[in-house]
């Protein structure tokens, strides 16, 4: 068995060699921690690699292997640090959780662990995955591994990274406006939101309730089709989740005959970037090679959903951050004489800048007085918004747009203008308003960096998107090849680069 | 519009410390934030019901059963202070 190049190596092909003993869980394991170990000082895709548990228990893996034989046995994984784990830290980015040691682990979390999947780490993300970029870390910036001037999107830009650079064969995000999906788009890799309530969000520590929902990011749609086959269902601690009435299978689809694909006008009107609409526009174009048809929609109230959102989802937060006061867990202030001033200066020192905006937005928007014009308002656009999926998709089966309306953009370049930031999830936020599944799979570069394509659905429709995106994907023929290169540090010096990364060919 | 007196008051319903530069920062910011989302104004949303929640599920319950409860000790285990087997907090002024 050659060296395993991790940064194609998909999990369907890793199980093959698994159960064919071309390869032991140990071995998998230890091609992750050694890429890890090559690239993670650029990329900062993990709050904690948890190094020393993944070489034991993929060891333990493959001794007992008849005992722990299932669908996702030995195969490494990569988890979102928003997801508690018992007796492994989880901070959410935050000041505030400290060194918070989960006493549980979340539902869909268990279900892997449950399958025997080796975990490799917990990944960076947005202060509690609130962000479009994972710059409002309060670890560290991740870098996007196709150009290190970039961000990789976010919030759950650690775990998108770390696939795509090969520090993890696939990986666990949550998405509460794009925050899968754009990431994805971002870092050149697959991700999907499941219709709410498909997967339980039991220990997915809560950002805005009714609009998020955990999904994989991974390296191709089979991938991702098998991977969230093994973590949705009902779950008894969580109230909203559901069993969908049909099981996800694994997609084999090569066509799309008859497949009737919408375009919302009002998502290409949204400030696209020519690259990115050249991309999609081809990608347009493979469908119709593949034998389905599209036509022009509208989605009438696109415009008023990024209003509705940051007052839904801020109000939310409001309401579930309420819980980090100094008093059962994480960071207290020092030296405060009463109780107020000590819940006051702990959540001034614990939460970051992004956050507070959050809180305060939310705080004002349910407040005595603004409640109806603010929150309330905004619930009701909320139902113009499904209204407007709604008709959609008695006309078309699935909707398509880019997944973000640009490519990677600079680290630092939009921090200063939270509104800038919030736009980048124009695309992808109406599809959590209405509680949708919608998928992002790579459709080419632009500048050399990766385009998403994203695929919407009605709710459960996930088979569906998934067969689609898979015959999709296999006409795009899009090929992994991050450069591990700083745009911003000039030419590169003769040996910049990892020998794995290029023996893998990187674009020039 | 919102200013720095509106800010103030909403940073005390939110228990959250705010230094003088935030305060300022932070005016600045909602007011720009909320002029945009203020777009909403513009739909006449007074016929259409409200969501408060995508799926069409109302009153989960669970068969009540007892079941273990997360023992004291895990409970108090990430707490800043302890006294008494129970959370240590500063006194109410």
């Amino acid at each position: 068995m050659g060296a395993l190049d991790t940064l194609r190596l998909t999990a369907r092909e890793a199980k093959k060699l698994l159960v064919d003993g071309e390869v032991s869980a140990a071995e998998l394991t230890k091609a992750y921690l050694d890429q890890i170990a090559a690239v993670e000082d650029r990329v900062h895709a993990y709050i904690l690699v948890t190094a020393d548990n993944a070489a034991k228990y993929s060891t333990k893996v493959d001794r007992e292997m008849q005992a722990m034989r299932g669908p996702l046995a030995g195969l490494p994984i990569a988890i979102k640090d928003n997801m508690v784990t018992e007796g492994v830290t989880t901070t959410c980015a935050s000041r505030i959780l400290g060194n918070y040691m989960p006493v549980y682990t979340a539902t869909a979390v268990r279900q892997l662990w449950d399958d025997h999947v080796v975990m490799l780490g917990k990944t960076n993300l947005d202060e509690f995955a609130m962000g479009s970029s994972t710059e409002n870390s309060s670890v560290q910036t991740t870098r996007n591994p196709w150009d290190l001037a970039t961000v990789p999107g976010g919030s759950s830009g650690g775990s998108a990274a770390a696939v795509a650079a090969g520090e993890a064969l696939w990986a666990l995000g949550s998405d509460t406006g794009g925050s899968i999906r754009q990431p994805a788009a971002l870092c050149g890799i697959v991700g999907m939101k499941p219709t709410y309530g498909l997967v339980s969000r039991y220990g997915l520590i809560a950002f805005a309730s009714s609009l998020d929902q955990i999904g994989p990011l991974t390296r191709s749609v089979y991938d991702c089709a098998l991977l969230l086959r093994h973590i949705g269902g009902k779950d008894p601690r969580d109230t909203t989740s559901v069993e969908s009435p049909e099981a996800v299978e694994l997609p084999s689809a090569e066509r799309l005959d008859g497949l009737r694909v919408g375009i919302p006008r009002e998502y290409l009107a949204a400030g696209i970037e020519p690259g990115v609409r050249a991309r999609f526009d081809a990608t347009i174009a493979r469908v119709e090679e593949l034998g389905g048809t599209w036509v022009e929609v509208s989605l009438p109230h696109t415009e008023y959903a990024l209003s509705a959102y940051y007052i839904i989802a801020p109000a939310e937060a409001s309401a579930n951050l309420a819980r980090f006061d100094g008093v059962r867990y994480g960071h207290r202030a020092a030296d405060a004489d009463d109780l107020i001033t000590m819940y006051e200066r702990t959540r001034g020192e614990g939460f970051g800048a992004e956050v507070k905006r959050r809180i305060m937005i939310g705080t004002y928007a349910l407040s005595a007085g603004y409640y109806d014009a603010y929150y309330g308002r905004a619930q009701r656009v909320r139902t113009l918004v499904r209204r407007d999926f709604d008709t959609v998709f008695e006309q078309v089966d699935l909707v398509a747009s880019p997944t973000s309306p640009t490519v990677a953009f600079g680290v630092g370049s939009r921090t200063d203008d939270p509104l800038a930031m919030y736009m980048s999830d124009i695309c992808t936020l109406p599809v959590n308003l209405a509680g949708l599944p919608a998928i992002s799979i790579p459709c080419g570069l632009s500048g050399g960096l990766p385009v998403g394509f994203q695929l919407i659905g009605p709710a459960f429709s996930e088979n569906r998107i998934l067969d689609a995106a898979h015959a999709l994907e296999a006409a795009i023929g899009f090929e992994p090849a991050p450069a591990f290169r700083d745009s911003s540090a000039g030419p590169e010096p003769g040996e910049g680069g990892s020998a794995t990364v290029a023996a893998a060919g990187a674009p020039s | 519009m919102i200013g720095e007196d509106d800010v103030r008051y909403v940073a005390k319903l939110a228990r959250l410390h705010l230094e003088q530069d935030e305060m300022r920062r932070m005016t600045g910011e909602l007011a720009k934030i909320l002029a945009h989302i203020d777009k909403m104004s513009e739909l006449d949303t007074a016929a259409v019901p409200p969501t408060a929640h995508v799926l069409d599920v109302v009153d989960v319950t669970r068969a009540d059963r007892v079941e273990p409860g997360l023992p004291r000790a895990e409970a108090l285990r990430n707490a800043p202070a302890v006294t008494d087997d129970s959370f240590r907090v500063p006194r109410m002024s």
